[in-house]
């Protein structure tokens, strides 16, 4: 029997937070209350001005396994969301091979099952995420798959986009689209405007985004499938979103880290580290995304950690893969973004995300247990105590993730994950993995 | 800005200062004589190591600067990148480094990458690094030896010696770029150094060819192309990379020929005094008829001549120099 206490932190609910102290056992919230007595042999964990309030969930991690165990693997990626506080991140399926059948998605769901965190995993839309024919989709959701995605390539073709949308409806599934128009986009290195002229380096313009998030909104009208938009970086796509949103469309939306405390003149030292996709933008952007995310047009936030093996990001800028990481330091950036807001923190990183990808409710099936719940008793015990005031300072060189490409090395950063509690089991304590 | 390329590396010249680019054409100058010499040497880099390595083929660029480095008396690497260890897939920081291990003192890097000399300066910071042309970016030699080159055919026109004239001879110049301006390190290198040393820089090309940003770069833009070439004072022809897929840009090569080609008919718009430049090698017929390339006053030949000494000076002063604050 394992218990747990968690004294004295701001329980974070759905509208306020409350002073109160969370009692767990054996990986069960079973009392909230003030001034809780401590159990026998159980551990106290002082959550004194800490927020307490359900684990963080990533949309959008890519774990690199099967294929790039020399950038990441399921097991170190997952210590990686650990230490960020997540609970349960979803494995994207930009995979080698990708997660395109039921074999590599059962063979990432099984090492899933021995990470420190839930792992969930995305199927691909299409075969070899080649945007031609659609990936079995039946048999993927039949194992538990709920979000679909061809991310790292945009489903170009809008006659395999729709009869992708009408095939997923039924199946109670939702597709997601990295909104790229590869025609305008490719052979593009970074955000197109002055400072990509000035290097000499080739645009990818916000004008892709646009066209195909356009585009998707009406695919969207007309099959009345439900679409989430990854990584929006526009602010001409973000105003589609929102004025698609005010009509009712089943649409979401997802903004990362990176976007929302980064722009375009982060590239001008041809630092590849800065290098993805959509690329860091202009100021102007930037600063639509930030006010997105305060004024709820998006849902979520979700890091789009990319690692990649160090050599690789040596590289001359245009030979040099995309992708940054993310999961270690996207609470603190996203507490600066917010403010003092708790229930808005815990609305993107984890009950908008769960909801998402239907992680609200445990899956036996994959072995998942059930994230961003209310913290009453009964819930599974997946929670985490988030310091709004401790101040650090990101360093590439004690990354729990295999890589090192973070863009955040020496920033200063306000807000700090002091423990995360996977199935009532505390794996992170003050930034160690237990 | 930086007023002196002594004792650092030649990157990017819209980081120099008038100061700092007037002097390589000064010390160019002084360069010059040795061509004319039976033993064309200088002892200045006696004993120092210079490796050449080129990504990106390019005939005269290499042997100019190869040229330069030898009359300085220094000894060359040639790295043959297609024939090497590259090829074998040895990254760009692997190769670096093992050359840095054999000794040198300044590395001439050629790549396709925007960016990839600045890099390779942070891979090699006792290294001096001279950039040969990096992707899209900086062409600086070039856009030194052009200003070089204008700056001797002014002077010798009014019978004083280029050496002492600093850049009181390109104030209020009018100096023209035409083409393919988007995709041209050579573009972003010649303006850097003629807005620098005060010319008055305007740019004409199909609308595809142009920088989206352009209001923000130190240039007009010329609506009317045959307009601007009654009044310039330079004309600078762009090569049309169609190797790099830029043809995709316009319609057809004979379209950019009738639209912003030098064609004979254009080229009799030129005041007499006018000079034209190209940065070579000539798609003859399609940025300039043939007749125009060997009109008198073209000054194409010149600016090939004018490689070795302009390149001389920019090793002598990198790898001999020394910053001020040291001396």
């Amino acid at each position: 029997m394992t218990e747990l206490l968690i004294r004295g932190g701001w329980v974070v609910g759905e509208a306020a937070s409350v002073r109160a102290d969370v009692h767990v056992r054996d990986g069960v919230i079973v009392a909230v209350g003030e001034d809780l007595e401590v159990p026998d042999g159980a551990r106290v964990i002082e959550a004194e001005g800490s927020w307490v309030g359900p684990g963080f969930v990533d949309l959008h991690t890519h774990l690199r396994e099967p294929g790039g165990e020399a950038a990441e693997t399921v097991a170190s990626g997952a210590r990686a969301a650990a230490v960020g506080g997540f609970t349960a991140i979803v494995a994207m399926p930009n995979t080698e091979p990708a997660i395109d059948s039921v074999d590599t998605a059962a063979y990432v769901l099984s090492r899933g099952r021995h990470a420190v965190v839930d792992v969930a995993v995305a199927g691909a839309i299409t075969v070899g995420r080649r945007g031609e024919h659609l990936a079995p989709m039946a048999e993927l959701a039949a194992l538990g798959v709920r979000l679909f995605t061809d991310d790292g390539a945009v489903v170009q073709d809008a006659a395999v986009m729709r009869r992708a949308l009408v095939y997923a409806r039924p199946l109670g599934v939702r597709l997601a689209q990295h909104a790229e128009d590869a025609s305008l986009a490719d052979p593009g290195q970074m955000n197109e405007g002055p400072v990509s002229s000035r290097l000499g380096l080739i645009g990818r313009p916000t004008l892709a985004e646009d066209v195909i998030v356009a585009r998707d909104i009406e695919l969207v009208r007309a099959t009345g499938a439900p679409l989430h938009f990854l990584h929006l970086s526009s602010a001409r796509a973000l105003a589609l979103v929102e004025a698609a949103r005010a009509e009712g469309l089943p649409i979401t939306a997802e903004v990362t880290p990176h976007h929302l405390s980064l722009d375009e003149s982060a590239c001008v030292a041809y630092d590849a580290t800065y290098k993805v996709n959509p690329p860091l933008r202009g100021n102007r952007d930037v600063a639509a995304v930030r006010d997105a995310l305060r004024r709820g047009v998006v849902d979520a936030v979700a890091t789009d950690h990319a690692p990649h093996a160090p050599e690789t990001k040596d590289r001359p800028f245009d030979e040099a893969p995309s992708g940054v990481l993310g999961l270690e330091h996207a609470a603190a950036l996203v507490n600066e973004v917010i403010g003092d807001d708790p229930v808005r923190l815990f609305a993107v990183l984890s009950r908008e995300p769960a909801r998402i990808a239907q992680l609200r409710g445990a899956d036996a099936r994959v072995g998942l247990s059930a994230h961003g719940g209310a913290i009453v008793p009964g819930e599974d015990a997946n929670l985490v105590v988030f310091d709004p005031e401790a101040t650090w300072v990101a360093n590439r060189e004690i990354l729990q993730s295999r890589a090192r490409n973070t863009p955040y090395h020496g920033r200063q950063l306000r807000g700090r994950v002091r423990t995360t509690v996977v199935r009532g089991e505390v794996v992170v304590h003050e930034g160690e993995v237990q | 800005m930086m007023d002196t390329i002594r004792g650092g590396n030649l990157i990017d010249l819209g980081a120099l200062s008038r100061e700092a680019i007037v002097e390589v054409l000064d010390t160019a100058e002084g360069f010059v004589e040795v061509a004319s010499r039976t033993v064309k040497k200088v002892p200045a880099l006696s004993g120092r190591v210079v490796a050449s390595l080129f990504y990106e083929e390019s005939t005269r660029t290499r042997l100019s600067f190869e040229t330069a480095a030898k009359r300085l008396s220094a000894d060359v690497l040639s790295l043959a990148v297609a024939s090497s260890s590259v090829k074998k897939g040895e990254s760009l920081r692997d190769t670096i480094a093992t050359i840095e291990a054999l000794g040198i003192d300044a590395v001439i890097l050629r790549h396709r990458s925007s960016g990839a000399a600045e890099q390779v300066s942070r891979y090699v910071p006792h290294v001096r690094v001279i950039n040969a042309g990096d992707g899209l970016h900086q062409h600086p030699t070039q856009g030194l030896l052009d200003a070089f080159t204008v700056r001797r055919a002014l002077a010798g026109r009014r019978g004083v010696e280029a050496l002492g004239t600093g850049a009181s001879l390109f104030e209020g110049l009018r100096v023209l770029i035409v083409g393919d301006i988007r995709h041209s390190r050579v573009a972003r290198s010649d303006i850097d150094a003629y807005a620098a040393l005060g010319a008055r820089v305007s740019v004409a090309g199909p609308a595809t060819l142009l920088p989206d940003d352009l209001d923000e770069w130190p240039v007009e833009v010329a609506t009317n192309l045959d307009t601007a070439l009654e009044r310039a004072d330079v004309v600078s022809l762009l090569r049309l990379q169609t190797e790099r897929g830029t043809g995709a840009f316009v319609p057809s090569l004979r379209e950019f020929t009738s639209t912003f080609g030098l064609t004979e008919e254009r080229a009799a718009r030129l005041r007499p005094e006018a000079v034209v430049m190209h940065p070579g090698p000539i798609n003859r017929g399609v940025e300039l008829d043939s007749a125009v390339a060997d009109l008198p006053a073209s000054l194409i030949a010149q600016q090939v001549a004018s490689g070795v000494p302009v390149r001389m000076a920019v090793l002598y002063l990198t790898i001999a120099g020394r910053a001020k604050e040291e001396r």
